[in-house]
């Protein structure tokens, strides 16, 4: 091995520290508990059993709001996904299947929706929401959230049938499938991982933002909105250990959808 | 026939929906900043609220700040992930197992990362415990107030540089995945050294997809948010910040959205600015 291969390997593996010890830091800081949030010097190794590891959590899930918190932010990520898969599918469809005009331009604009900052969305929609009766409801919150994860979710959607070849659902209308039978059964079950990783991606989008969540509520906090709004007044243990539950969550999606990652942006910019 | 109308059909709910979450909220964000109670207990037109927003005692220091952030930031992430994504093209074995370790920060959220890198900074935090390890500090030391303006910036880069150089790295892999590697091959056979390819073929060919990451990530810049407060609380005002703060504490939603315009006036001129200095050849000729 050359000195140069040497070095590069050495780059490479720095790059991976740099991106990874600050997880186990965050790890060894959330389930450390007050002992280890005050200690100094700091253990760089996890002190104690793995039952001690496991209290500190436990403790931060009895504080009084944590889990309707974290109920709620299922419930809005699961809004947000059901309706971002509702209308970002058939879109990703059309977009994969069909040659239509306008169909360049509809990418654009749905790839520039990025380009609008949150607070121009969720602070009028505050008011608006107060007026239908969405306001400081899942729904509402995952609404707004609609409008970030659909983006990506017609992306992705039309990315994954791109893949599917069009033959396969030709030789099923020959077979005499109508168009939707096609769909359902020859698409639909060729597309399914696919959808998983969409529906994990607008998922994710939900369950990590911030700003819209905290606008949007007063008593039924995301995670996110209601660690924001209680961290003036929360020791550091509790900060740490309730983002550490958030990115844990986030860790294990990112694996699961790693592979599609890419096909979002390879297409965006054709 | 069908097969004409039925694309729109499949298209229209998803853009009736974005129409009405995005154009919808533009407008209103106007209404809000915009308008005001006039004499008779009616809103009229006017610029109180802009001008609450300006005469706001760190209005500039928030404008001052935010901009100071993206300069650096945005440009320091473009380097790092230009570098790691070409060293991705040279990675032999576990090139994927690298590539998923280097894009895990994409799924994790601001106010995560900065309390993540709140742990690292904090005054008994590890960053003071490997100081106070090699001898440059004695004891615990507070970097994170309003007393070491400087530190607390670097902190906020470094907690960016950590989160959000991801997202950058993902797009410009995609692009160059999708640049053939026979012209490449073709410049080495002309006797292109590695430097000349890399400024000669795969930058120009990675233009579309330099333009979508660096508006990308300096939009998402501007608008800077739960990473800043978790890491310098008060002490680090930002445009977002400021708009959060008049929405939530003072109930403000006028001035609230005075300072979103702010934030989307900056993304729109920096977009402007990304296309002009970006243009595709196509789009020059």
């Amino acid at each position: 091995m050359t000195a140069r291969r040497l070095f590069f390997l050495a780059g490479v593996v720095t790059l991976c520290a740099w991106v990874l010890v600050p997880l186990y830091l965050i790890a060894l800081a959330a389930t450390g508990g007050s002992a280890v949030v005050h200690a100094w010097p700091k253990p760089f190794l996890p002190t104690g059993a793995l039952a001690a590891t496991l209290a500190p959590l436990a403790r931060f899930l009895s504080i009084a709001g944590v889990w309707p918190a974290l109920l709620t932010s299922v419930e809005t990520a699961l809004v947000c996904v059901a309706i971002s898969l509702t209308l970002g599918l058939p879109a990703g469809y059309a977009l994969a299947r069909f040659r239509f005009r306008g169909a360049v331009l509809f990418r654009v604009l749905v790839l520039m929706t990025r380009a609008f900052p949150v607070a121009i969305l969720a602070l009028p929609l505050a008011v608006t929401f107060i007026h239908l009766g969405l306001y400081d409801t899942p729904v509402g919150v995952g609404l707004m959230h609609t409008a970030l994860a659909l983006p990506f979710t017609i992306l992705v959607s039309a990315s994954l049938f791109q893949a599917i070849p069009a033959e396969l659902e030709e030789a099923s209308w020959v077979f005499g499938c109508s168009r939707l039978g096609a769909f359902r059964r020859v698409v639909m079950p060729l597309a399914l991982p696919g959808i998983a990783a969409a529906a994990t991606f607008a998922f994710v989008i939900s369950w990590n933002e911030v700003f819209a969540a905290s606008v949007l509520t007063v008593r039924h906090r995301t995670l996110t909105a209601y660690l924001l709004a209680i961290l003036p007044e929360s020791p550091l243990d509790v900060q740490f250990t309730g983002a550490f539950l958030l990115v844990v969550p986030s860790v294990i999606f990112i694996f699961l959808v790693r592979r599609r990652l890419f096909s979002i942006w390879g297409i965006a910019n054709r | 026939m069908r097969s004409r109308t039925l694309p729109y059909l499949l298209i229209a709910p998803a853009s009736l929906l974005l129409a009405v979450l995005f154009l919808w909220p533009l407008v209103q964000t106007a209404f809000l900043a915009f308008r005001a109670p006039g004499p008779l207990g009616v809103d009229v037109w006017s610029l109180a609220h802009v001008r609450r927003m300006v005469s706001d005692f760190d209005f500039h220091t928030a404008l001052f700040n935010t901009l100071g952030l993206v300069v650096v930031v945005v440009p320091l992430q473009f380097i790092l992930a230009l570098t790691m994504a070409s060293m991705l093209r040279h990675i032999r074995a576990g090139r994927s197992l690298v590539l998923w370790i280097w894009s895990i920060p994409l799924g994790i959220s601001d106010l995560a990362a900065g309390l993540v890198w709140l742990a690292i900074l904090s005054e008994r935090g590890y960053l003071n415990t490997v100081l106070h390890a090699v001898g440059i500090i004695s004891g615990p030391r507070s970097w994170l107030t309003y007393e070491t303006p400087g530190v607390l910036f670097a902190a906020i880069v470094a907690t960016e540089l950590w989160r959000a150089t991801a997202i950058v790295l993902v797009i410009l892999v995609a692009g160059l995945d999708m640049i053939p590697r026979e012209y490449a091959e073709a410049a080495e056979v002309f006797g292109a050294t590695p430097w000349q390819r890399f400024r000669r073929i795969t930058l120009p060919l990675l233009r579309p997809s330099i333009q979508t990451a660096l508006i990308l990530r300096t939009v998402l810049a501007f608008e800077m948010f739960a990473t800043v407060i978790a890491i310098g609380g008060r002490n680090f005002p930002v445009l977002a910040s400021k708009a959060y703060n008049w929405q939530y504490f003072d109930q403000n939603t006028g001035v609230a959205a005075a300072y979103a315009l702010v934030i989307m006036g900056a993304a729109i001129g920096a977009t402007l600015v990304y296309l002009r200095l970006l243009r595709s050849p196509e789009q020059a000729r």
